[in-house]
């Protein structure tokens, strides 16, 4: 992954926090809209998006603690995240979940498996995420074949 | 290979997505046929649920590959016939489901054409008092899980004097076993602006916000996507259809976090801060956003106004039971056969959802026990399920309707880990404002995991049963306040799984 350097970075951020200046409850669409395009949330960038909009450092930290969503440090190259949710649970998905992260560097290198609450495929599970994209009906060799192209 | 005269329906839903329906649909792409991305119907064991349009309606083919395509267009491939009779869609009553999987979710001509935009356009010719007259006659009851008569809600924001006011709706989909939101904003997605429009009108509200849960990408993009064509078309913004009414809507996204799902949270979370709920009064239809008169109701509250305005209310309260007027779209889910949408009016009973359309467990074990209403509903044992489906006989009973998911479970399920899980999640997800939900979950796992090792069982679930009465009693919402409803009810329905063999009993709780 490449990182811009801190000034361009700087920039970036406050730009995308100006353009959400006129609009009501402005921060979520940021946060949102610098994960999107820098993949993180980085200390810098809640000073750079508190100053933009005018509120607290604290607020805008508070705000990243708070939602799963926002991550403080770069997602790692691969993800799997797996619900845990009672629906997918009635079909088993507490033993892939466990499974899987148990042997996650067998999928590859770099993978990082998350427990998630929930992706409304309730009647498909167990359900996941590989790489962003749902999936459902998940099982080990299911698993392994999604993620073939990590190996 | 030849390319089919009439159109082909790939649901572009994502549950579809979630068992191949984009490679399915490419796969006819690439054959050269005119492929519509449809909702789905909502039998969802049969996705990718492909309909290839013929003269004698939308014929069906189930489970479909890649690979079973030219089978499909050589005419070759075994169809389930006219997907519109199937009984297991003829003997339901769909109202908000009307048209998912019907239409094409993107054209605005088509969402007309099957009855769209008849109830904004008669509410526009209303005052808003009388809109609100008929949404009050229609009996429609918040579908989000508290049942608030929705008439009432919006007379209180009508009545309450402001220069600015809202309306909102809460379409974060969090609970496990609820995807109707879901499926209905990417299946039929005009219905939510038509609805909010209506809404605003009756209200006095210029603005709009639609709170969606990040888990939903699908639904996002179809929303997103809906409100610039509805712009486009002078259903939204300055002056709406003429009627001087002005209504701009705008798509939010949550964050990741199940409490937002709680009216207050999202308020918080729509204002840009930590989704902690707030204490109550005032009121959101008094004091919401921004300190405003907001309407904030369950997409499927809103998406059924639509209907109730071109219709009257008095159609939709003919149907239903008691106090619970209208339809209910349930949720067949978790250990399943035949997992999916089904509506029908209030009063169904568990046992005919789960064993006439659900058709029993998925593995094809006896069913065990089913949890009804999300992750706060109460685990319903079998010999519980000719319990009806509506608000009063459920309470009644011990449960709750919650937002219509039904999850069940086989005969293998651990009712002490589920439990156990129930006290997890709360703890997981409590936005942490008031004790009993932020400590107590944590208790309560710690507790249940005392019982699950044999320690002083009969003592700790004594303090068990304490510690629900304190979060009951004492949270400040209804995820500490409801999280011992699936606890207690495991505790009361299968006592036997919360008392492992090798027992050793002492005195006080450890």
């Amino acid at each position: 992954m490449t990182t811009a350097p801190t000034t361009d970075r700087t920039a970036l951020v406050r730009a995308i926090a100006t353009q959400h200046l006129a609009d009501r409850g402005p921060l979520l669409p940021v946060l949102h809209e610098v994960m999107d395009e820098l993949g993180h949330i980085a200390r810098d960038d809640i000073e750079t998006i508190a100053d933009a909009l005018n509120v607290s450092v604290a607020e805008v930290h508070g705000v990243v603690s708070f939602y799963q969503d926002f991550r403080t440090v770069p997602a790692a190259p691969h993800t799997v995240a797996l619900c845990r949710g009672e629906a997918c649970q009635s079909v088993g998905a507490e033993a892939l979940h466990d499974g899987t992260r148990a042997r996650a560097a067998t999928l590859g290198t770099g993978v990082e498996v998350t427990e998630i609450f929930c992706l409304g495929n309730c009647a498909l599970g167990p359900s996941g995420t590989v790489d962003g994209r749902l999936h459902g009906r998940l099982s080990p060799e299911r698993l392994d074949a999604l993620t073939e192209e990590w190996r | 290979m030849t390319a089919p005269t009439g159109r082909v329906f790939v649901p572009g839903d994502a549950a579809a997505v979630s068992v191949g329906a984009d490679e399915v649909a490419a796969a006819f792409e690439a054959a050269g046929a005119q492929v519509v991305r449809n909702g789905s119907r909502g039998l969802l064991w049969l996705e990718p649920l492909v309909e290839l349009e013929t003269e004698a309606g939308r014929v069906g083919y189930p489970n479909l590959t890649p690979d079973d395509v030219a089978l499909v267009l050589a005419g070759h491939a075994t169809s389930l016939g006219v997907v519109d009779e199937l009984p297991w869609l003829t003997s339901q009553r769909r109202v908000s489901f009307a048209r998912v999987g019907v239409v094409d979710p993107t054209s605005i001509a088509d969402y007309e054409a099957h009855g769209g935009w008849a109830g904004l356009r008669r509410a526009l010719s209303l005052t808003p008092a009388e809109v609100v007259q008929e949404v009050t006659e229609s009996g429609l009851r918040g579908r989000g899980g508290a049942g608030f008569p929705a008439g009432i809600k919006w007379k209180t924001v009508l009545e309450t004097a402001s220069d600015l006011k809202f309306v909102a709706c809460n379409f974060d989909e969090g609970d496990s076993g609820t995807f109707a939101d879901r499926m209905l904003a990417e299946g039929d997605p005009f219905t939510l602006v038509e609805g909010m429009a209506i809404a605003a009108h009756a209200v006095g509200a210029s603005e709009g916000y639609v709170y969606i849960r990040s888990e939903y990408p699908h639904a996002v993009a179809a929303l997103r996507r809906a409100v610039d064509t509805a712009y486009t078309h002078g259903f939204l913004g300055a002056d709406v259809l003429g009627s001087g009414l002005t209504f701009d809507l705008h798509v939010r996204v949550g964050a990741g976090a199940y409490i937002c799902g709680e009216e207050s949270s999202m308020l918080e979370s729509l204002e840009g801060r930590r989704g902690e709920v707030r204490a109550k009064p005032p009121i959101p239809a008094i004091k919401g956003l921004w300190g405003r008169p907001t309407a904030v109701n369950n997409l499927l509250t809103l998406c059924a106004v639509p209907m109730i305005l071109a219709d009257g209310g008095s159609a939709y309260a003919e149907l239903g039971t008691g106090r619970s007027r209208g339809t209910q779209v349930f949720q067949l889910a978790g250990n399943v056969k035949q997992g999916g949408i089904v509506e029908l009016p209030f009063g169904v009973s568990l046992r005919e959802l789960v064993e006439e359309y659900g058709g029993g467990t998925l593995t094809g074990r006896p069913v065990r026990a089913a949890q009804v209403g999300g992750p706060l509903g109460a685990y319903v044992p079998e010999s519980g399920f000719d319990v009806p489906m509506d608000y009063e006989a459920l309470a009644e009973s011990g449960a709750m309707l919650g937002h219509g998911g039904i999850v069940l479970f086989d005969e293998t399920v651990d009712m002490a880990r589920m439990a156990r899980f129930a006290m997890e999640f709360c703890s997981i997800e409590s936005c942490g404002k008031c004790t009993p939900c932020r400590v107590g979950s944590t208790r309560g796992v710690e507790t249940i995991d005392r019982i699950i090792a044999g320690h002083d069982v009969a003592a700790n679930l004594v303090l068990l049963d304490d510690l629900c009465e304190t979060m009951t009693k004492g949270s400040l919402c209804a995820m500490g306040g409801l999280t011992p409803m699936p606890v207690q009810s495991a505790v009361r329905h299968f006592p036997e799984d919360f008392a492992p063999q090798g027992t050793e009993q002492s005195g006080a709780p450890v």
